[in-house]
């Protein structure tokens, strides 16, 4: 498998990350529009370590291919905390506002 | 064609489609199947560039806990498919071809690029958790102990932030129902 391809389909997932953000209005939707934004990233990195797991640097040292993925691991650790504090913030604009929809939000106040 | 390459094609279409198919979908419920799905194909993309420990990870990660609660939190809400308001059309394209233009300048720039080195698929064993834990415990114990403080202001920040009202509120509530 080439690198490009890996590539354009974590940027395939990216933008239709993109995308959701831009066109939905419901704050849950748009919430895990970020997530699927993380995890096209997570995969391309996932690809680079691997892309450069056989190269002269990666020789050197043992541990090189290792380190480019606990970097993703702590991208989902991040990951795992943002989403807790992101879904009580919903959690909040539902309970003030008894909706979801971002367009309520548009005065940073309730 | 080789198996993998087949491989890789059959995951990838399933991602992008199910990817797709979680903005389309009018119901949050399904849109969070969907994601689910999406999730379980980068585990698998994972296993095929030997990130197994990622792979399992992903899945217990963001399979299981994130978006448990992701569903938690739509069914505590009872969201159905007419909650969302009369949608504006026009908005949309402008979004969709928004998203377009973007993947078009990022596909057409990566496609430029002259250096295309193959992903050697299904060799070494790097991914293994004995590797992975020795890197983690070795090289990356202070971001570790790092993480774990991060994992409590997210737990104390959450707890604060969902709190139903202040005190003093609380006993108003309570007062004036038993007034009523």
């Amino acid at each position: 498998m080439d690198i490009k391809a890996y590539i354009v389909l974590a940027l395939i997932l990216f933008t239709i990350g993109v995308t959701g953000v831009l066109i939905r209005r419901n704050a849950i939707i748009i919430f895990m529009c970020i997530e699927l934004m993380l995890n096209a990233v997570n995969l391309l990195l996932v690809a680079f370590s691997k892309m450069h797991a056989m190269s002269a640097v990666a020789k050197a040292s043992p541990t090189f291919a290792s380190d480019a993925q606990i970097f993703v691991f702590f991208i989902m650790v991040v990951a795992a905390a943002e989403v807790t504090v992101g879904l009580s913030i919903i959690m909040l604009l539902y309970r003030n506002t008894r909706s979801v929809d971002v367009n309520f939000l548009n005065r940073l106040k309730y | 064609m080789e198996l993998t390459t087949i491989l890789f094609l059959i995951l990838s279409l399933i991602s992008i489609g199910s990817a797709v198919m979680m903005l389309m979908s009018r119901n949050p419920v399904y849109s969070v199947l969907w994601l689910i799905l999406l999730f379980f194909t980068i585990s698998a993309h994972y296993l095929m560039l030997n990130a197994q420990f990622l792979a399992v990870v992903n899945i217990i990660v963001y399979a299981g806990a994130i978006m448990v609660l992701f569903l938690f939190v739509v069914m505590l809400m009872n969201l159905n498919a007419d909650t969302e308001p009369m949608k504006n059309y026009r908005l949309q394209l402008v979004g969709v071809i928004a998203g377009g233009s973007l993947l078009l300048i990022l596909v057409s720039a990566v496609m430029k690029i002259e250096n295309n080195q193959p992903v050697m698929l299904m060799v070494g064993d790097y991914g293994l958790i004995k590797v992975l834990g020795k890197t983690l415990f070795q090289k990356f114990v202070l971001p570790f102990e790092i993480s774990s403080i991060l994992f409590l202001s997210a737990i104390i920040g959450a707890m604060v932030i969902a709190k139903r009202d202040t005190p003093s509120q609380i006993t108003k509530g309570e007062t004036e129902k038993r007034s009523s």
